[in-house]
């Protein structure tokens, strides 16, 4: 019973941020809210957010496991093109569906597998180890699809990306499977907690007998994972692998749903329910973007703005309220090294 | 040289840390042309009262006096205006800009606004001639040998203060040549007239170098002493030894259990850790640690609970051999570790109290086969009455306790698992006399019920009250092991102090 | 990708080995293998030098400029007979084509221009981005007839030149149509998921499509994105909303085949068979060209035998 009102409270200002976002839409579009069925399928711009929403939603669910480590991932962008530009060589090579989901998905087990390790052998800093695919993933994707857009015609593979079931997308059905199962794992199953310990102190998690490094390689797969869904569904989406462009720059995206669903970059406590609202807040705000008709030059500006707006809004010193604010001029005021004593005493 | 104004004097010094006084009316006085030894565990005091003296921190109360001025620095560079400089362990120079750059960094020699590399190399020189040092003052200081760059900061320090110069364990990682070197290099400022502060905890370079000594311990002064007519007991026991208000039993338990050993370590050690020991732990015993610090106390609790695993020996249980490969592996083993560095070493702060305390027995378990919810709260709760752990609620970060309730969140995360074997390093350090009392009581309690318990502390009357045998470690191997009425606080500090049979270590 | 690696090493065989040959030796520093087009202008470069009898020797610069100047350098050192550049960047290229020119070397500008004296270039192979915007426009002029028209617009990468030009050259075409309107118009980045994207918004905003007239894409894969989308939304496109866009990469003309698509203009991955003819008439007869050799931009529509055509350019590595 406590476990619902904790988990409600938890995400409460990010649904609270959705809702403001969405209203603000609908100020300048009126008939935003609007849904309906037509050829199939439900229509409208609702139904845009989940669905155009579902790429940066599946990197978020992986992003929120590495953040919550004290990790960051920069390379799911390229295991997205990666993961798509696999998926589509094996479809149009005449590989079954299975098949060709398997590989792709393996393709992006292997991605964090190569991070991981990175990260937990070679103690690389998780920003230079992810960095290092991030740059090299594309060339990689690349040389699957031959530098071309790699186009298939094959009507399994598309459904994945423009297909419906009972109406609803079916990248909205996945990344909802996707999110429910990652929050039953890890909150039904200790994961969750022993990733947090990981996350806010490694050396102490390992002292009371975690196996650290083996969580934390399992969460850079998991984000690979994610990310090699997300690509397969971009792909199917436009029935092709754009090996220059799929996932470019979603890493971004991923690591502000992330920051917005309030889960701190320095690890520990994390929600992946709220960095699923995250990435529906960061949809929101592009596809109200297009739907304003404001020029494109404004574009950016306008996505900055609000997600500085939310952000501030959100920041940890202006909820607490001012009393946090330490009264200036004491007379003896703590200096940073006697924090630090405090901290390491 | 007596009746003369002393070069440096604390009076009363002063420094709160909440929930802690680090340093409680701290006297110090510091000659010129002397080298005095500022001693004590850790926790006594030293390093607070060096930022004290440096300005790193402001004291809270208590004068500060040079050349018979008051002085108040405000920070780090105003005390070296004032004349203060300090030199520490890890040398706060830059590695990658060359020797002469980091003498006059700041102070360059400039020409027509430029800085002149010549004249800067020139000055450098002429700086470092005094020190007997003839190297290439061109060339990167990260490309010099530890020793060297100690000499370039003192240098610099010397330069730029002149007056009190603080050396925070500049010996500690140097071999016995280049202590040597350094030696010479303090012996030279001395005769010039400087005061210097050695903080070290070797004892023979204390002998060998130190004119006088002072002595913390748990933030109190303890005494200063002459080094001459001083004895290495003497100076032990004002480090380790009986607190004169405290009443204690006045040798170790005599009631050990007998039979076969639990727990036996053979040739057990990790090289450049802690030299192969020996030890038999049976169930209900309880095996004390005694050291000075460096003397290899947590590196012996670390390789034992496979924090830097064994390469030496093996340990066995009931006849079979245990992997201690990894922490994990020890887990399994059956054996629980409260570090001494409860902050940095165990304490998960952002995890509540509850999922502290099952923190353990959950990775034992696996990810997969999660501590059901409401038998967390039982755990919690059954801890939180058992150990006594001041709290409101279980779902309270355990990071927002007091020192001594996060030190029983952490016995109770091992408690837990219901260890065959605990190992409890410095378990009453930091902590208030209150929880102090009631974790020698646990000890007590647990080693009853017949758990085996390796104890380590740097409070020897502790140590003796609930010991049934201590091992004694100096210079990272066992010097010494005592049992039953053999352990007095007498005992443990002759043979800490006790030379080495070959001669001063490095 | 393979195949151009292939390339790459074949020509750095070719630059440690080359005994001199009685065949024309051109080196090309191409800027790398960014998209499809410039993988499809390599793979033509290609074969017009082998339909020529040319040796051509290939350098990949992998966007770098510094590469481009290393290549160049090289291809002076051994004395090719004339140079092809596709610039990476406008700036920063007098020194090195000063060497080249004192060489007697003649340099052609492919697909881009540079800032440098004209006297250091024989000549620029370039299309005109701004005509191809008009073609577009003149296009759907003269498709709806005078009858009213709502325009949608998908533009390229904000700020890009591409993008600022062929909207002008759009715009330019439409101007005086009072029946042509551009209702709305955002960026799609070029790219497809983005195309696809913004067409969905598109079609929300403007009452189910029911109020648009015909899709504008400054290139085909943004308007290939924008064809599912229309799709989606149980409209058809190429009859419902007509749609022109601009490059003709292979993808659009199946779509054009399949009655999708209504046209596209033509940005040539040939930009060197006509430096090939400028350089054989300069070096054979000593004509001098003009400084801006502009490529065709040709129209496709529905009625060129779209499908035909996709098969011929399948194959060039777009």
């Amino acid at each position: 019973m406590s476990r619902t009102r904790e988990f409600l409270r938890r995400i409460l200002p990010q649904l609270v941020t959705l809702a403001a976002v969405l209203g603000l839409i609908a100020a300048v579009y009126p008939g935003f809210f609007e849904v309906s069925m037509a050829n199939g399928r439900l229509y409208g711009s609702l139904i845009d957010i989940l669905n155009r929403g579902a790429p940066v939603a599946l990197l978020a669910i992986g992003m929120t496991l590495v953040i919550a480590t004290r990790g960051i991932d920069l390379s799911v962008g390229a295991i997205m093109a990666i993961c798509g530009a696999v998926a589509a060589a094996a479809i149009t090579s005449g590989l079954g569906l299975a098949a060709a989901l398997g590989l792709a998905l393996a393709a992006g087990l292997a991605c964090g597998l190569w991070n991981g390790l990175l990260v937990v052998l070679f103690g690389i800093q998780p920003i230079v180890a992810t960095l290092i695919l991030m740059v090299a993933g594309r060339g990689i994707a690349q040389l699957v699809t031959e530098g071309a857009i790699l186009t298939f015609t094959h009507e399994g593979l598309i459904f994945l990306g423009s297909g419906a079931v009972f109406g609803v997308p079916t990248p909205v059905l996945i990344w909802f499977a996707a999110g429910a199962l990652a929050l039953l794992v890890v909150r039904r199953t200790a994961l969750g907690m022993l990733i947090e310990a990981v996350g806010i102190n490694r050396r102490a998690g390992a002292l009371a007998g975690v196996g650290a490094g083996a969580l934390i390689v399992a969460v850079y797969m998991v984000s690979g994972l994610c990310a090699g869904m997300a690509g397969v569904i971009a792909a199917a989406d436009i029935r092709g692998a754009d090996a220059n462009n799929a996932g470019l720059w979603l890493e971004l995206d991923a690591i502000l749903a992330v920051v917005i669903g309030g889960t701190s970059l320095l690890g520990g406590r994390f929600s992946i329910a709220a960095s699923l609202i995250g990435a529906m807040i960061i949809q929101s705000v592009n596809t109200g973007i297009l739907l304003s008709g404001f020029p494109p030059e404004f574009n950016l500006i306008i996505k900055a703005a609000i997600i500085i707006v939310i952000l501030v809004l959100q920041s940890p010193r202006l909820r607490a309220g001012p009393r946090l604010r330490r009264p200036g001029g004491r007379v003896r005021g703590a200096s940073a090294a006697e924090k630090k004593e405090r901290v390491t005493s | 040289m007596e009746d003369r104004e002393p070069l440096l004097r604390a009076q009363g010094v002063t420094k709160a840390f909440p929930g802690a006084l680090a340093l409680d009316g701290v006297d110090f006085t510091l000659r010129r042309g002397e080298v005095h030894a500022l001693l004590g565990e850790n926790g006594a005091g030293k390093s607070t009262l060096v930022k004290c003296l440096t300005g790193a921190y402001r004291r809270d109360g208590g004068d500060i006096l040079l050349d018979g001025r008051p002085i108040d620095p405000r920070d780090t560079q105003a005390a070296q205006e004032l004349g203060i400089g300090t030199v520490y362990q890890e040398v706060n120079l830059l590695e990658n800009l060359t020797v002469a750059e980091n003498l006059l960094l700041g102070r360059q020699p400039r020409r027509m606004g430029l800085v002149s590399p010549g004249a800067t190399r020139a000055a450098a020189r002429e700086m470092l001639a005094g020190y007997g040092l003839d190297i290439d003052v061109g060339r990167t200081l990260g490309s010099y040998p530890v020793a060297i760059r100690q000499v370039v900061a003192i240098a610099r320090a010397v330069s730029l203060s002149g007056k009190v110069l603080i050396l925070d364990e500049p010996t500690a990682s140097l071999d016995a040549r280049e202590v040597e070197m350094l030696f010479g290099v303090i012996e030279g400022l001395r005769a010039r007239g400087l005061g210097i502060v050695f903080i070290s905890h070797f004892l023979d370079q204390v002998f060998r170098i130190c004119d006088r000594v002072t002595v913390l311990r748990n933030g109190r002064l303890v005494g200063a002493r002459d080094t001459r007519g001083l004895d290495r007991v003497g100076l032990v026991n004002m480090m380790l030894g009986r607190e004169l208000s405290e009443e204690t039993r006045a040798h170790g338990r005599t009631d050990g259990p007998q039979g076969a050993p639990a727990l036996t370590f053979r040739g057990f050690g990790r090289a450049g850790r802690i030299a192969p020991v020996d030890l038999e732990i049976r169930r209900g015993e309880v095996v004390g640690v005694a050291g000075l610090l460096g003397s290899g106390r947590t590196e012996l609790a670390e390789t034992i609970f496979g924090v830097t695993p064994h390469d030496s020996g093996a340990a066995e249980a009931g006849g079979s051999r245990l992997s201690l490969a990894s922490p994990r592996a020890a887990v399994a083993a059956g054996f629980g570790f409260c570090p001494e560095d409860r902050k940095t070493d165990a304490l998960v702060g952002d995890l509540t109290i509850r999922e502290n305390i099952v923190l353990a027995l959950q990775a034992r378990r696996g990810w997969a086969r999660p501590v059901p919810r409401r038998e967390q709260a039982a755990l919690a709760e059954e801890y939180i009455a058992r150990l006594d752990i001041r709290t409101t609620d279980a779902e309270k970060p355990a990071g927002q306790l007091s020192g001594g309730n996060q030190q029983k969140v952490i016995l109770a995360r091992w408690l837990a698992t219901n260890p065959r074997f605990l190992i409890l390093d410095e378990p009453t350090r930091g902590i208030d006399v209150g929880a102090h009392a009631e974790i020698i009581r646990l000890i007590e309690e647990l080693c009853a019920a017949g758990m085996s318990l390796l104890v380590i502390s740097s409070e020897l009357d502790e140590l003796v009250s609930y010991s049934h045998r201590v091992m004694v470690l100096r210079d990272r191997a066992q010097v010494a092991a005592l049992e039953g009425a053999g352990i007095t606080v007498e005992s443990i500090v002759s043979a800490i102090a006790a030379p080495e049979p070959e001669g001063a270590p490095a | 990708m393979l195949r151009k690696t292939f390339w790459g090493t074949a020509a750095f065989a070719s630059l440690v080995l080359a005994a001199p040959s009685l065949a024309q030796t051109i080196g090309f520093s191409q800027i790398g293998s960014e998209s499809g087009w410039r993988a499809a202008e390599t793979t033509l470069t290609h074969q017009q030098a082998e339909e020529r009898g040319i040796d051509l020797k290939f350098a990949d610069a992998q966007q770098k400029q510094e590469n481009q100047i290393k290549a160049l350098r090289s291809f002076i050192a051994q004395g090719v007979d004339a140079i092809l550049l596709a610039p990476v960047v406008a700036t920063g290229w007098e020194s090195v084509l000063e060497e080249a020119k004192e060489a007697e070397i003649p340099v052609v500008l492919l697909d881009r221009t540079v800032d440098a004296p004209e006297d250091l270039y024989l000549t620029a192979v370039t299309s005109d981005l701004v005509h191809e915007g008009n073609v577009a426009g003149q296009w759907l002029v003269d498709a709806v007839a005078g009858e009213p028209c709502n325009v949608v617009e998908l533009q390229g990468t904000t700020g890009s030149s591409p993008a600022i030009d062929r909207k002008a050259g759009f715009e330019e075409a439409i101007a005086g149509h009072d029946n042509v309107k551009i209702i709305r118009s955002q960026t799609g980045d070029f790219t497809r998921t983005k195309g696809k994207e913004v067409m969905e918004s598109f079609l929300k905003a403007e009452d189910g499509g029911r109020n648009i007239c015909a899709l504008y894409a400054h290139n085909d894969d943004m308007a290939v994105g924008a064809i599912q989308a229309i799709k989606e939304a149980g409209l058809k496109p190429g009859d419902d909303i007509l749609v022109v866009s601009i490059d003709a990469v292979p993808d659009i003309f199946k779509a054009m085949a399949e009655g999708e698509a209504n046209a596209t203009v033509e940005l040539t991955p040939n930009m060197a068979g006509p430096a090939f003819d400028a350089l054989a008439a300069y070096m054979t007869n000593g004509t001098t060209p003009p400084k801006w050799i502009q490529t065709e931009s040709k129209l496709y529509t529905q009625e060129d035998d779209p499908m035909a055509v996709y098969e011929q350019k399948k194959g060039l590595g777009y």
